[in-house]
């Protein structure tokens, strides 16, 4: 569904990815792992359309998409969670999820309100409450299911627990898996090992700008040593 | 969002007022408040427009006297024609009938827009600000100088267009005609606002990229907020002509688009009733302060900087925190 080859991005000037390497097949769950500034944050970017990548692949549904706008890769179907909670802090909860709602691809059982609310209860009962007045963990279930009601092929979840409490950290795990359950592809950003392990099935290592590793959950588990030098914490 | 019953019965009590206005003002024995009453309509449309971009969508636009122009001229020039029996272009009847130059004048309004906001919104920032200054200034100087419609002087319209068997000179008349627009532009800009376009306009202030990726084009989502925005300018410049009987370049100059930006600011910024506040308080000051000095501007300066600064969002902020001090 997803390739990325031998991408390279810059801000400006300075270079940041010099050779990334990922794939994500349909219904997989694959995290991108490594520690601060090795650059997940821009690789996710860089697939987005936010940054304009220097050099490299980014396909996508078999489509080219390197250097396209954000819109038209979000409208082929990635839908991403940003990091931070970036909400539409004065829309009501409901107005949020459904201003930019579109079933674009004809995705069979489409998200509709009822199913997000279903998913993340909490999201029901503050419907008519405006996004800014949430706290952090509903802001950032709120953010989930803006991006779910785009009926996206690929869910990208950039840092979509950090800083939350250990509570409502499961809340959002939870969720994820009930999606891959249904199928849904995902690519994660995370630093919690234990729970990717768990839940996810590939992943890759960045280490300054480039994918140094690659693989299974298992692989993950019989290196410990060799991912703890890279991803240490 | 939850409405309390208590707005609906002071809107219903502000209605009532309205539409008893013209009577209240002969009984105090001065009508002629019913004719400033009907300037405050008509600016407040226009006002209501602008803040649509500028409030709603974040586009600060110092251009719209150009369509609140291009609409009254539409309304001279249909007249002159008319009057003279010469067709527009040698094809186009002239027309006085309020139900063909209107809609022409929004309609035409609308299209100017299109192409003034399809250019200027390619920028963003200060230079969007310029840009539309700029357009409106080019279509200032273009009026200036067509001297077949009066150039300079503008065009005395003798009689205001006809609609059924309404005198439109008739100062209740006009106003009632004008008090209809203006509820019912209010109310389809407070439909278009909470309606997920409305939405989408609102997340894009916030944040274009986010929108981007979430799958929205910024682009046209602001251009057609910028095409909705000139036609309600172009309707309360087509609306003016009638009530003034008269057009001229004036009303596309950039001081009226700086004056429609103080009724807005004046009023709240982002409000569905602000800008007709505010468009009262612009007109009410004005000859007030004109009454006492010819310098009234002075005086209209001091009192927008001392609402800026200490009100946080304008007179119907200022109004709501009275009010509602105890709920």
């Amino acid at each position: 569904m997803l390739s990325v080859s031998r991408l390279q991005s810059a801000y400006g000037r300075s270079q940041v990815l010099f050779d990334v390497e990922l794939e994500v097949g349909d219904g997989e769950v694959v995290t991108l792992l490594g520690r601060n500034g090795m650059g997940k944050t821009t690789t996710v970017r860089s697939i987005m359309g936010l940054l304009k990548p220097m050099d490299g692949d980014i396909r996508f549904g078999g489509r080219e998409v390197a250097g396209a706008t954000p819109e038209s890769i979000a409208r082929l179907g990635v839908g991403l969670v940003p990091e931070g909670r970036q909400t539409f802090a004065t829309l009501t909860v409901r107005e949020n999820l459904v201003a930019t709602a579109a079933n674009r691809l004809g995705r069979p059982r489409p998200w509709t309100l009822d199913r997000v609310y279903d998913l993340f209860p909490r999201l029901r009962e503050r419907a008519r409450q405006t996004a800014g007045t949430l706290s952090g963990g509903e802001q950032q279930m709120l953010v989930v299911g803006r991006a779910l009601m785009t009926n996206p092929k690929l869910l990208i979840l950039d840092e979509a627990t950090e800083g939350l409490a250990p509570v409502i950290r499961a809340e959002i795990w939870a969720c994820i898996e009930a999606l891959k359950a249904e199928g849904q592809s995902i690519l994660l950003i995370d630093k919690n090992l234990g729970v990717l392990k768990r839940i996810a099935d590939r992943h890759y290592i960045l280490e300054k700008g480039r994918t140094v590793w690659s693989g299974s959950s298992d692989d993950l588990t019989r290196n410990a040593e060799l991912v703890q030098g890279y991803v240490g914490l | 969002m939850r409405t309390p019953i208590t707005t609906y019965l002071s809107l219903a009590v502000l209605l009532v007022l309205l539409v008893a206005l013209p009577t209240l003002a002969d009984l105090a024995n001065y009508p002629a408040f019913t004719s400033v009453a009907t300037r405050v309509l008509i600016y407040g449309i226009a006002a209501a427009s602008l803040n649509f971009v500028l409030g709603f969508g974040g586009m600060v636009s110092f251009g719209h006297a150009a369509f609140f122009g291009i609409g009254g001229y539409v309304v001279g020039i249909l007249y002159q024609h008319y009057s003279l029996g010469e067709p527009l272009f040698g094809v186009f009847p002239g027309s006085n009938q309020l139900l063909v130059t209107v809609p022409l004048a929004v309609l035409v309004s609308g299209a100017m827009a299109a192409l003034i906001g399809a250019l200027s919104l390619r920028t963003g920032g200060v230079q969007f600000i310029m840009i539309t200054l700029a357009f409106a200034q080019m279509l200032f100087f273009l009026f200036v100088s067509l001297k077949t419609y009066g150039g300079d002087d503008g065009l005395i319209i003798r009689r205001a267009n006809e609609l059924g068997g309404l005198n439109l000179r008739d100062r209740p008349t006009m106003y009632y005609l004008c008090l209809t627009i203006a509820v019912s532009f209010l109310f389809l800009l407070w439909r278009i606002v909470n309606s997920r376009f409305g939405n989408v306009l609102i997340g894009l202030r916030q944040s274009e990229r986010r929108m981007a990726a979430l799958g929205l084009s910024a682009y046209r989502y602001k251009l057609a907020a910028f095409v909705i925005s000139g036609m309600g300018c172009g309707l309360a410049g087509a609306l003016m002509a009638n009530f003034m009987r008269y057009v001229s370049p004036d009303m596309m100059h950039w001081t009226k688009s700086g004056e429609l930006m103080v009724m807005v600011i004046l009023g709240g910024v982002g409000t569905l009733f602000g800008p007709f506040i505010g468009a009262g308080a612009f007109i009410m000051l004005e000859s007030l302060l004109a009454a006492w000095t010819e310098n009234w501007q002075l005086g209209l300066g001091f009192i927008l900087l001392l609402l800026v600064l200490y009100t946080n969002g304008g007179l119907q902020a200022l109004f709501s925190r009275l009010f509602r001090r105890d709920a």
